[in-house]
Parts: structure tokens; sequence; C-alpha cells
């Protein structure tokens, strides 16, 4: 056993121990319960503790033996004599602690011997605390979104901490927030707008997008390098330059605080990568097909309808959802075009609800979550379209 | 034979083309030399509403006279800074009625009122009566009178479409604008948060590329700051940074972490003790870089796994034979494999970040020194209202972002010459 890896092996695996006790006390803390140390100093020399045992036991013990024994000790310590906690907390604890051992186990003094055994440990706690801390950072607002939604004014205001729902209450007081934005701030009408707008834009993009695919892809006529190359540098153009100009030709033609106004834009502006990946994917398919079909005496209409449109499904899915997901999560052009509340995406309502400083947050958040909901939704259902799109979209904001 | 063939290739390819290309030209390539155009005027917000001549009308019935009625039109400029010329009104009667002691400047002909009023300057008003007598002695309809509109047309300069040019809008960008305060804040915003999200993509994608329990599930999470709406991610993490009721500065002091709320948001520069040298951190600024890392480290994250998952095994196992350890084999294979896709993204991500208008306009507004080029767009033309000075900073960044694609085509050609 080198002594290096040793010291790398006991020290790292006792900070890994220490953020996923932390991580659990925040999330504790914001139960309401008071915590007011993560008593590093502890942690630390117990996780060490736990670590040097676990090497001098080695496999002389049955492993589930070793861990309870393991779990047992740090709980006891942690939840009854450095500070008494909840049974709840130290049940959350224990199972915390049998992960830890179950993760351990398999260094002992034969494995911390081998070459490069200290690099491996190292990397082995990095990609462990990695995927902790990462789940946490990124699910985190998500989860403060969720439960804001469900709070109300005076219990975030006496203890901001407490993220506890009372589930005793009634239905109706539950989802007060959501009855709010319904009732008062016609939050029905936005999810109609917003629907219409991303499902129009879908369909008139993939109108447009299709044939003009298809030509780039397939077809020979003059100026279609200069077409496939400005069509990628058009889509790294910033909707940002666009607006002013189109503030002001917008206005004139009275297309402000339109819903097809807004719908004209939003196809121009996916449009370019709409083309880009319909006909990266229209390439592939065979050429022959289509030559049988010319010699069936198809036109383009028929070739387009009959051959390219049936095995390019998938292609034009990822497109769809692609597309849908822009619009649907759109702000900048709602927000400048549209200034009458009859006629607002829901984007461009959440903002509006946050003009205001009375506006409660717990109702913010409940149109957050509204507006969220059918996006994540789509993309945890159509992920393997999505991922497609996205990596030949990729240059979406 | 053939010729014909490709003429009518041709013509299909054109006419498959063309409604893309024109929807395209005019939503996207208009509007960048429009820019041009509008950036060399001095033109306001409210310069741009055409001026309308307008009339209300009234029925009024006269007193002691019931077959005479009263019509008033309340006529005026609609705006309050130009001139109209050439002001036409046109009105119908109803069958029966005939107007009596017609003002000059009308006239009827077949049952309707034809008016010239000449030019109306701004804010123009006036209140022009009609008296109207029944010809057949039947009684008068003021309802009918009332549902029949006026019409009005009228000449008005379009203050967009004249020829006075002026370079006042990019003399104020250059000298009055604080413009290297915005350029420096907009190139540190841009890089920081191309680096850091090209980082914490190489991170993940290394850690998602390994073998683990619940990783699609990871995967799937990782994506969700990309997909979600930036509406709903950044008014929550406004509500999670708040320094009063929010959830990480009650976190922070809970645990003693710091004794005093930070103002992530609102506040321009910390100071840092260290080692007594004063350093001045810009506070909001790196708030809105981080939430620009979280929200964009996704797609680097995508990139980079498609990448690392396209690499051949057998480079590891030869290099465990070679007996080369984890970090020999990041640095010796993982890393020489993804640097072509880590240089597309970054040039992707500078000039989507160059542009980046959502984030910041959402989380600070631009205060407290988080103002960028994109957000002095914003504010130039719709805070202050001063359209000209808007599309002057809209053409810097053309400028900027034409010379970053120039760089980066070069690059990339040369790329390939090596290859």
């Amino acid at each position: 056993m080198k002594t290096k890896s040793l010291i790398y092996y006991t020290l790292i695996s006792s900070i890994f121990l220490f953020s996923l006790v932390s991580i659990w006390k925040i999330l504790v803390t914001l139960q309401g319960v008071e915590l007011k140390n993560f008593n590093f100093a502890i942690i630390i020399t117990l996780g060490i503790a736990i670590s040097l045992l676990n090497l001098i036991i080695g496999e002389k013990l049955n492993y589930l033996i070793k861990s309870t024994f393991f779990a047992l000790i740090f709980t006891i310590v942690d939840g009854y004599i450095v500070q008494v906690m909840p049974i709840w907390y130290n049940i959350g604890i224990f199972a915390i602690l049998i992960f830890f051992s179950f993760k351990i186990n398999k260094y002992n003094q034969k494995y911390l011997a081998s070459e490069h055994s200290s690099q491996i440990v190292v990397f082995d706690f990095l990609t462990l605390f990695g995927i902790v801390l990462f789940s946490f950072v990124i699910l985190f607002p998500f989860y403060m979104m969720l439960i804001t939604s469900f709070k109300t004014q005076a219990a975030l205001l006496i203890n901001p901490l407490d993220f506890s729902i009372n589930f005793n209450q009634d239905f109706a007081e539950l989802f007060k927030s959501y009855f709010v934005i319904f009732d008062t701030y016609k939050f029905g009408r936005y999810i109609l707008i917003s629907t219409f707008v991303s499902v129009g834009t879908v369909i008139v993009t993939l109108l447009f997008a299709i044939p003009a695919a298809y030509a780039v892809a397939r077809l020979n006529f003059f100026g279609k390098n200069f077409l496939s190359t400005s069509i990628l540098i058009i889509y790294m153009f910033p909707a940002i330059v666009l607006v002013i100009p189109l503030y002001t030709v917008f206005s004139q033609l009275g297309l402000r605080n339109s819903v097809g106004g807004l719908l004209i834009v939003y196809t121009a502006t996916t449009l370019p990568v709409a083309i880009y990946m319909l006909q990266g994917y229209f390439r592939s398919i065979p050429k022959e097909l289509e030559e049988a079909a010319i010699m069936d005496k198809l036109n383009w209409f028929g070739i387009i309808i009959k051959i390219i449109l049936p095995l390019s499904i998938p292609a034009i899915s990822s497109v769809a959802l692609y597309v849908f997901m822009i619009a649907w999560n759109e702000f900048l052009f709602s927000l400048m075009f549209l200034d009458n509340p009859n006629s607002f995406t829901l984007s461009r309502a959440i903002q509006y609800l946050s003009g205001d400083a009375e506006t409660p947050r717990q109702y913010l958040m409940a149109g957050s979550v509204v507006v969220t909901i059918p996006v994540l939704l789509i993309f945890v259902y159509f992920e393997k379209y999505l991922v497609s799109g996205l990596t030949a979209g990729s240059v979406k904001g | 034979m053939s010729d014909t063939l490709s003429k009518i290739e041709k013509r299909t390819a054109y006419i498959l083309i063309l409604p893309a290309v024109f929807l395209v030209f005019s939503i996207i390539l208009f509007p960048i030399f429009a820019n041009v155009w509008i950036s060399f005027k001095e033109v306001g917000l409210k310069d741009i509403r055409i001026p309308e001549p307008r009339a209300k009308k009234i029925v009024k019935s006269i007193k002691d006279n019931p077959d005479q009625l009263k019509v008033i039109y309340k006529l005026r400029n609609s705006s309050l800074i130009l001139e109209i010329r050439d002001v036409k009104f046109q009105d119908k009667l109803p069958k029966n009625i005939k107007p009596i002691n017609l003002d000059e400047r009308c006239r009827v002909k077949s049952n309707k009122i034809y008016c010239e009023f000449g030019n109306w300057k701004a804010k123009y008003r006036e209140n022009f009566q009609i008296l109207l007598k029944s010809s057949d002695g039947k009684q008068l309809n003021k309802k009918e009178l009332k549902t029949i509109k006026p019409k009005l047309t009228g000449k008005s300069d379009n203050i967009l479409l004249n020829t006075n040019f002026t370079l006042k809008n990019f003399k104020k960008v250059f000298f009055q604008n604080e413009f290297f305060d915005l350029l420096s804040t907009t190139f540190y915003y841009t890089f920081f948060g191309t680096i850091g999200s090209i980082v914490f993509g190489i991170l993940t994608a290394q850690l998602v590329n390994q073998k683990f329990f619940g990783r699609t599930f990871m995967r799937s999470v990782l994506l969700f700051p990309y997909v979600g709406p930036v509406v709903a991610l950044a008014y929550t993490w406004e509500l999670l940074l708040d320094p009063y009721s929010g959830t990480l500065n009650n976190l922070l002091m809970n645990f003693q972490v710091i004794q005093e709320p930070l103002n992530l948001l609102g506040q321009k520069y910390l100071t840092i003790n260290f080692f007594g040298f004063d350093l001045k951190l810009r506070l909001a600024l790196t708030t809105v870089i981080i939430f620009e890392i979280w929200r964009y480290f996704p797609l680097a994250f995508l990139f980079i796994l498609a990448r690392l998952q396209a690499v051949p095994k057998e480079l590891y196992e030869a290099a465990e034979v070679d007996g080369a350890g984890p970090l020999q084999k990041f640095i010796n294979i993982t890393l020489p494999q993804i640097t072509a896709v880590i240089s597309i993204l970054f040039m992707i991500r500078f000039i989507w970040n160059f542009n980046k208008f959502e984030d910041i306009f959402l989380l600070t507004g631009g205060a407290s020194g988080t103002r960028t080029l994109p957000i002095n767009v914003y504010e130039q033309g719709f805070t202050i209202s001063d359209i000209g000075m808007g599309s002057a900073v809209s053409i810097v960044i053309v400028a900027l972002l034409l010379i970053f694609m120039f760089i980066y085509f070069k690059l990339i050609g040369k790329r390939a010459d090596e290859n």
C-alpha cells in the first residue's frame, strides 16, 4: 500500500462524504428544521475514521454488517451526540452512509497498492461528486420554482427557508396561486395563444422548409452553394439587431399586437435551421427511389409527398419539436411586438406580471411552472428526437 | 433533351425555394440593411407613427326644428409633430337628406359630401359642422346617420423615407455612450460565459460518458436548463438570489458562511480582501455570467458527449496496456479527440453570447454594471426612445459579428487545408 494513495483515499472520500451530508443538511434546513452548522471538523474526522476502518477491517467482516456498523456509528454521533435531530433526518443520514460504505467497499489494501491507484481514487470520487453536485445545482431552481408556487406570501416572509408543503390544507388552498393566475390573470388565454403561435410556427415552417430543403438537397440550380452557406450565416445573426427595423415596419403596417405578425417572425427566424437540418437528412435518402418515381412520371410535388415525406418522419419530427420549443420559449420578439394584454404569449405574460412589484412571487412561480412544464414534458418524452435536433441545430440561442 | 430537363429542374428548384427565401429576406436580411438606413437618421420612437387625419362624428337634433339635424365632425391631426397635406374628406348621406348652408370647402355630389381641407399642421383641431334637412318631409333617422363613417385621406412625410442623413448617432455611440465600458463588459461577459460553459460541458460529458446507475436520467436532467423557457428560469434565479427573502442568501447566513446578505444582482462591485490586497470583483456581472454558464453548458455537454462516444474504445485499452493512468488517458486521448468540437463550440457560443439579450434583461435589466451591447440597443431604442441610436448600436454589433465570422471561417478554412 502506498502512503500517497492512502492519503488521497482517506481525504477525498471524507470530503465526498462531507458534501453528501451537507447537501442533505441543506435539504433538511429547507424543510424548516433548525440547523446552523455543517460541522466540518466532526464530519471529516468521522469520514477519515470510517475510511481507515474500512481498510483495516477489509473483508474480515461481511459487507452488510460492515456498512450497517459504519452507518450506525455515524448516525449516532451526528444525530444524537453532536446535535439531536428528528428521526427522518437520521434515516436519511443512515441511507447516505450505507451508500458511502458501498462505494468505499471496493478499496482495500491491495487495491491501493496497485499502479495509478491514487489517480483512480481521485477520478472515482470526482465522478460521484460531480453527479451529486450537478444534479443538485441543476434541479434545485426547478424544485424551488415548484415549491414556491404552493406557498403563501405570509409563509414565505416568516421563514424564507421553509420549503415544506402543508398537505393537510384543502386542495383549493394548496393550488391557490394556480387558481388566481387562471382566474385573475387570464393564463388560460395565454396558454391558448402560446400554443397557437408555436404550433402555427411549426406548421408554416415545415411548409416552407420541406420544399426548400428538397431543392437544396437534390436539384441543381444557379446559386445553390451560395444559398446553403448563407443559410448558416443568416442563422448566426442575432434577433436583437432585427428588433428595431422590424418594430418600426410592423408599427407602420399595424402588425404589432397581432399574433399573425409574431408567427411570421418566428417562422422566418427558424426557417434557416429547419432547412439546414432537413436538407442534411434528405441527402441521406437513396436517390434511386426518386429516379423510379420520375420514371412513373411523378412531378416534384408527388415526389415530396409520396417518397420524401414518409421516409423522413424522424427528421421532420425532430425539426418540428425543435421549432416548437424555440417558438414556445421565445421572449424577445413577444416583448417587442405585444403590449396589449389580450394578445400576450405565456412568456410575455409572466414578464408583464413581474413588472408589477406588488405581484406576489408565488403567482410568478406558478406562471413559470405553467410555462415550463409543457416543454420539459415534451423534452423528456421525445428526448431522442430532440437531442438529435439540438445537435444538428447546434446554434440556437 | 437534357437541356430542357435541366431547365425544368432549375425552374422547379426556384419555385421550391422562393417562398422560404422571400420570407427570410424580408424578415431577416431586409432589417439588417434597414438598420444601416435608420442609423443615419435622427428618429425617435414617437416619429415612427404615421400621422392620420381623424374625424369623430356627432349627430345632434335641433330644438324647435324637428326636420333638421346638426352633424359635428371633430377633426384632428393624430400626430403631435408632423403636418398632413391635402386632407380630403368624404361622407355619405342617406337618400332623403340634403345639407344646407354647406361650408365653402365642400360640395355635394350624388348623396355624398366631398370636402378639401387643405393642410393640417401638427396637433390641428377643428369642429366642423353641417346642417342637414330632410328633402321629402319624412322624419330624419339619427341612427342611420351615425352608422355611416366619414373617410379621410391625406399625405404626410414619413420620416423614415426622407433623405435627411446625419452622423450624429454614430458620434453619440462612440463618444457619449461609455462605449469602451460597454465593449469591455460585453467581452468580459461573452468570454467568461463561453469558457465556463465549455469547461462545465467537458466535465459533465466526461461524467456521463462513464457507466453508472441513472445515467440516461442524468443526461436528461443536464439538458433541463437549456430547454426550459428563459423567462421562468430567470425569475426563479432572481428569487433564489434575492438579498432579503432569497433562499441562497438565507442559507449562507444560516450556515454562517456570510454575515451580511449579498445583493448578487444589484451590486456592481464586491471588494474582497485577499492577503492584504483589495480585489474588486464585478459582482452582478459575475452572477449573470454564472447564470449564463448554468443555462448554456448543456449545449457544450451534448456536443462533447456525442464526440466522446465516437472515440474508439481500443485507444483507451491500448493506453491501459501501456500503463497510462486516468489523467494521462484524459490528456493524451480524450482532449485531442475533442479539440475540434471545442473550437467549433467556442466560436458558436462566443457569437451567441455576444448577442445574448434576454438573460441579462430579465435578471438585471442592464443595471449594476451588466450593460452589454445588445442591452444597449434596447435601452437606446425603447427606454430612451431614440430609434436612430438603437440602430447605430445594432450596426456596431453586426460589424463586430462579421469580423468574428470572418476570423472563424478563416480558421475553419485553415483547418480544412491542414487535414
